[in-house]
């Protein structure tokens, strides 16, 4: 077992992945300036530059070319510097890479990794504190993970370098100085499975990405109330896993989906509106959600935290919808 | 350097570059003080080409560029103090504290902001053109970005349909040879001779020394005049060096401490002061006012910045509709 932090994990697994020469590795700024978060520092020197390339600051090109080369056979990981550009990539994304397959009826494959950087809470305003992995996830043909820890970052990534389809890899940038074991033997971690990162009766908090630590925060607050909440950490959004979110409210009657994109439009609205369709007379109250403040991402720090969703928002809908 | 402007004018566009340089330094302190906070683009070593640039133009000229965009703001006529004020967050600032350092507006100058996107400021920049063409209007827009821009889809599509409908666009290219860590000779075909580009569109391009106020604004002046004859557009290509890292964040691995001094490159505001030393165009006691000028309306900016109130809570609904 070693200790290592959220950003080691996913080099760990990116390097992992370049032991097979058929994997390579764009993106801006990933080599000589060793990655905006520094996750590939070191990389250029130990693999070289036919395998990692920086490139010119065209996320269509970089996105687009990483699917025509894994069309060709190759099995690329690119990197978006943050998930608000991969809006200027969107179309190679949702037209291209998650389409081809179904549109040649499988004479094609995508097999793509695309990594990027998620999230706000650095102060950095509204074009660049954004959490897109939700949209993502509504389009059939992409998968999306979101890794809580760095456990599940590197299980998850390895899982995604064998899946074969293209995948949407989002690390929050909060993220990844977070520390934790990570095995010495290989493992995996296989999509659209939840983790159950802290068990309890009384209610159930869903929650992905980082708001995983705001859920264990509430739940560290309820149990000083006297109440044990269950903490499901989904890890991928697409596909997501039902089951385990639908036993656990089975057993609580009672739920709280949390996550740090807008409310509106959010995932939780989906996975609300599937609970209630499926648990309706489990639940002991409708379902509650926490997300973002509809509004774009302040500059100021206190107005972003104040859209950012906290432990006591989280208690707080747990109140409203069933008065504890 | 040579010049026919007048000693006024010589002596304001010194004062106009170090306002911006000591602006710049004082963000950095802050910075470092955790009072500035998420990104910060200095502009240190590139002062000529908003100052210069500016000076050729009208108050009713609209001009958007990049996140780096300080300087712009403020040789656009924004006041140092608002734009301080918003850099640190505060109720006061140019947007309330909302937009901060890459997002800087000024509405009453023209200035139609500091754009986060790279490349994203250039279709808007084809609009405002669209709209002063529309309207008939001899007005024009500058649309200032960086060399990495120019590897964005929207950079052609904005120089095509300028070009294609005569759009009143100076495009005006600030190549610091960097985007991020990443050199020009690594990203992009032709990356010290970009204007070239310009050709494929058909707007008349060129290229010239960005670190030279005078030369900066001979060159933009006469451009405008020609655009507000003929309403098309132009490219000018202005070469440049950034002093500092790409953001405080950026350590600079990726180049020599001494580079600029082994690419030969002159410092802006010591060259134009040389200059007038040089010629008698002002003494030292002239340049020790300006000196002391500049530094006072800093130490304001900052106090002023520093007193004011954050914004209340409230403030983060506003203004996200009309
Ligand atoms: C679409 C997009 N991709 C990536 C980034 C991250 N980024 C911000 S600035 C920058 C470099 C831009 O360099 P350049 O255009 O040369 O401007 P300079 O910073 O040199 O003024 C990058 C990669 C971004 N903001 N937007
Ligand atoms: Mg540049």
């Amino acid at each position: 077992m070693a200790e290592m932090i959220l950003r080691e994990a996913v080099a760990k697994g990116l390097r992992e992945a370049l032991e097979d020469d058929r994997v390579f590795i764009m993106g801006e700024d990933i080599g000589a300036y060793g990655g905006a978060y520094a996750v590939t520092r070191g990389f250029l020197d130990e693999f070289g530059p036919e395998r990692v390339m920086d490139t010119p600051i065209s996320e269509s090109v970089i996105v687009g070319a990483g699917v025509g080369s894994a069309l060709a056979g190759l099995k690329p990981i690119v990197e978006l510097m943050t998930i608000n550009f991969s809006l200027v990539a969107i179309d190679q994304i949702v037209n291209h890479a998650a389409k081809l397959r179904y549109m040649s009826d499988g004479q094609f494959t995508v097999p793509l990794v695309i990594r990027t950087v998620t999230g706000g809470g650095g102060q950095l305003a509204a074009t660049h504190s954004q959490s897109f992995e939700n949209w993502y996830a509504s389009v059939p043909g992409l998968k999306v993970v979101v890794p809580a820890t760095p456990y599940d970052a590197l299980g998850l990534f390895r899982t995604a370098m064998k899946d074969g389809n293209p995948i949407l890899f989002a690390e929050h940038s909060l993220l990844y100085g977070m520390r934790g074991d990570v095995p010495d033997d290989w493992y995996e971690i296989p999509f659209g499975k939840a983790d159950i990162k802290r068990s309890g009766d009384d209610v159930t908090i869903v929650a992905y990405s980082r708001m995983t630590h705001i859920a264990l925060q509430a739940a560290a607050m309820l149990e000083e109330r006297g109440r044990q909440a269950e903490v499901i950490d989904l890890r991928t959004l697409r596909p997501w896993d039902k089951d385990t979110v639908l036993q656990s409210v089975r057993k609580t009657n009672r739920v709280v989906v949390v996550e740090e994109t807008w409310r509106t439009g959010g995932f939780s609205g989906e996975v609300a509106s599937t609970i209630q369709e499926e648990a309706f007379d489990d639940l002991d109250g409708p379902v509650a959600r926490v997300g973002g403040v509809d509004v774009p991402a302040p500059y100021n720090g206190m107005l972003e935290a104040a859209t950012i969703p906290t432990a006591e928002r989280v208690l707080q809908a747990l109140n409203d919808s069933y008065g504890i | 350097m040579e010049s026919t402007l007048n000693k006024q004018q010589l002596a304001e566009f010194y004062r106009q570059m170090l306002l911006i340089r000591r602006f710049e330094e004082a963000c950095g302190r802050l910075y470092m003080q955790g009072k500035i906070r998420g990104f910060l683009h200095l502009y240190i070593g590139e002062e000529a080409i908003a100052v210069g640039t500016m000076a050729a133009l009208r108050p009713d000229d609209y001009v958007i560029g990049h996140y780096r965009d300080h300087g712009h703001a403020i040789a656009k006529g924004m006041d140092t103090k608002i734009a301080m004020a918003e850099l640190c967050g505060k109720a006061t600032g140019s947007s309330g504290g909302k937009g901060g350092s890459m997002h800087l507006f000024d509405s009453k100058k023209h200035f139609m902001g500091g754009h986060a996107i790279v490349a994203g400021q250039m279709p808007i920049a084809a609009g405002l053109a669209l709209a002063s063409k529309y309207r008939k209007e001899d007005r024009i827009t500058v649309c200032f970005f960086g060399d990495g821009a120019v590897n964005q889809g929207e950079f052609h599509e904005t120089l095509n349909l300028a070009s294609v409908w005569k759009l009143p666009v100076l495009f005006l290219l600030e190549n610091n040879l960097y985007g991020m860590g990443t050199h020009v000779d690594r990203s992009r075909a032709g990356g010290r001779h970009i204007y070239e580009a310009a050709a494929a569109y058909d707007i008349p391009g060129v290229q010239i020394n960005g670190m030279d106020v005078l030369g900066m604004n001979e060159c933009v002046s006469e451009t405008v005049k020609s655009m507000r004859k003929d309403g098309g557009p132009r490219f000018i290509e202005a070469m440049c060096y950034r002093y500092r890292g790409h953001s405080m964040a950026d350590p600079t691995m990726y180049r020599e401490r001494d580079e600029a001094e082994e690419l030969g490159i002159k410092d802006p505001i010591e060259s134009l002061k040389n200059f007038m030393l040089q010629f008698e165009i002002v003494d030292d006691g002239e340049l020790a006012e300006i000196n002391a000028k500049v530094e006072a309306e800093i130490s304001d900016a900052v106090q002023f910045a520093e007193d004011s109130p954050t914004p209340d809570l409230d403030a983060m609904y506003r203004n996200v509709y009309a």
